[in-house]
């Protein structure tokens, strides 16, 4: 008895798919956005910080790194309101999820970042009279930027990719869009092939196109 | 022992000492340099000339003694308390010196005027207008007038120190630090760099350099300072420290190795 690929019936629910796409895109513009912030200002603060501080830091990014994403999305959304009198929704909660966690990863990325300019640079802000925050501004972190643009860019493609996980907790991104024509139509082949090209051609477009942002600034290497 | 009021240095390096540990770096280092004077720092690695030169704008701090341009000390407060001026006194107190670095040290991701805007707009408080005009003068003189909106990575070496001796002269410094400034360079490209430092020297530029081009040293330089584990050894005018003749043993060995190594 073969199987008859039939895609009938995942055009007539596409707007599930298409609408998924956009939202799961939206998630993690969102919190890489929130993420970078955290990751700025914690490495910076790392860098310049005594040892409480860059312990508190560390434990932070370790504590993430070494915790299941899904465990902090059922943490943050099922756990958390019933331990703080707090109401939000299933995307916000999940945004704020995601941004505490690429946040750490961020650290990391923007720390190493920071230790890599070279320190002849820093002389160089340093004998033309610039302050430490201008140094910080105009010297450290554009150098800093293009170091690090090609792991950013990484960290960008895996979160979009982490936001299928925001289909537990009801979220209604491209994985759970998938779900729900599977559920409907039981045309889970099919579904999960359009699915699958869905999440590889956003990747690569992604890919491209960062890669494009960082040619650019390699130039002024 | 003080230089005498009539005739203040410039530049007061007065019996400083640094030491990592139980290494001595710097001896009790003493330097006067008078305004407009070029002074060349000789010696062989490890003598703590480009420390000495590091300690001048305070990018590295020394344990006991003073530095002072223009009668103001420059890494600590006033008042003999020994207490590390503040970062922002610092940076203003380094915009009075320039320096150069073997190594460059543009600024990567800006142009070579941007390079020397940036000083002139953050320290300085120029607008961008002014700044750009006088980054266009600067690069005239040194011969890259053409190169104004190239990046640092499109430059060749020799090319990239003189917008690096620009940046550094466009704060109109009192005085101007060399860091082994060719020595990073292509034996070909030394030559252009020199002709600027050469033509600062003609204004009348003070500066105080340390190289090891010292045929350039014995031409361009009013005196010459002989390093030698981290103190001065001799220092006079550059006939004197470099005559062949001379009865400093610890010279004699240098001038003799580096004859032999670069003729």
């Amino acid at each position: 008895m073969g199987y008859t690929l039939n895609f009938n019936l995942i055009w007539r629910h596409f707007d599930k798919l298409w609408g998924g796409l956009l939202l799961s895109l939206e998630l993690a513009v969102i919190s890489i956005a929130i993420g970078i912030v955290i990751g700025l200002v914690l490495a910076v603060w790392y860098v310049s910080a005594g040892r409480v501080v860059r312990a508190i830091i560390a434990a932070y990014v370790e504590f993430i790194r070494n915790v299941p994403l899904i465990l902090l999305v059922y943490l943050v959304f099922y756990g958390l309101p019933t331990v703080v009198d707090l109401a939000y929704s299933a995307p916000t909660s999940f945004v704020l999820t995601l941004s505490v966690y690429s946040g750490a990863y961020l650290v990391e990325v923007f720390r190493s970042g920071l230790e890599a300019v070279p320190r002849g640079q820093l002389d160089a802000g340093k004998a033309i009279g610039l302050t430490p925050w201008q140094r910080l501004i105009h010297v450290r972190l554009p150098t800093m930027l293009r170091i690090t643009l090609p792991a950013l860019s990484n960290t960008f493609i895996s979160l979009f990719k982490d936001t299928s996980i925001a289909s537990v907790i009801s979220v209604p991104e491209l994985t759970y869009g998938a779900q729900w024509i599977n559920f409907n139509t039981f045309r889970i082949v099919e579904v999960y092939l359009v699915t699958t090209a869905m999440y590889l051609v956003t990747g690569y477009t992604l890919l491209f196109a960062l890669r494009l942002v960082e040619r650019r600034f390699r130039a002024a290497r | 022992m003080a230089s005498s009021n009539d005739n203040p240095a410039l530049l007061d390096i007065a019996e400083v000492s640094k030491s990592f540990g139980s290494v001595s770096v710097l001896r009790s280092v003493s330097l006067q340099v008078a305004k407009g004077e070029v002074v060349t720092i000789i010696g062989p690695s490890g003598s703590g000339k480009t420390m000495l030169l590091r300690c001048v704008n305070f990018l590295e701090s020394y344990d006991s003694g003073s530095i002072r341009i223009d009668g103001k000390e420059v890494g600590f407060r006033d008042g003999g308390a020994r207490q590390r001026r503040s970062e922002r006194d610092l940076a203003a107190m380094r915009a009075e010196t320039g320096m150069v670095f073997q190594s460059f040290n543009l600024f990567p991701h800006l142009t070579a005027a941007g390079n020397i805007m940036l000083g002139l707009t953050k320290v300085r408080g120029k607008t961008k207008t002014e700044a750009r005009s006088i980054a266009e003068h600067w690069l005239g003189r040194v011969g890259l007038a053409h190169k104004a909106d190239s990046l640092p990575a499109e430059l060749s070496g020799g090319q990239q120190q003189r917008v690096g001796i620009a940046r550094a002269v466009a704060m109109e410094p009192k005085i101007l630090l060399l860091d082994e400034i060719t020595s990073a360079l292509d034996p070909e490209l030394v030559g252009e760099v020199l002709a600027v430092v050469r033509s600062l020297a003609e204004d009348g530029m003070t500066m105080v350099m340390v190289t090891h081009e010292m045929a350039f040293a014995r031409d361009a330089s009013s005196r010459i300072v002989f390093m030698a584990d981290g103190g001065v050894s001799a220092v006079g005018p550059p006939k004197e420290v470099l005559a062949v003749e001379t009865t400093n043993e610890r010279l004699r060995t240098f001038l003799a190795r580096f004859r032999a190594s670069h003729f």
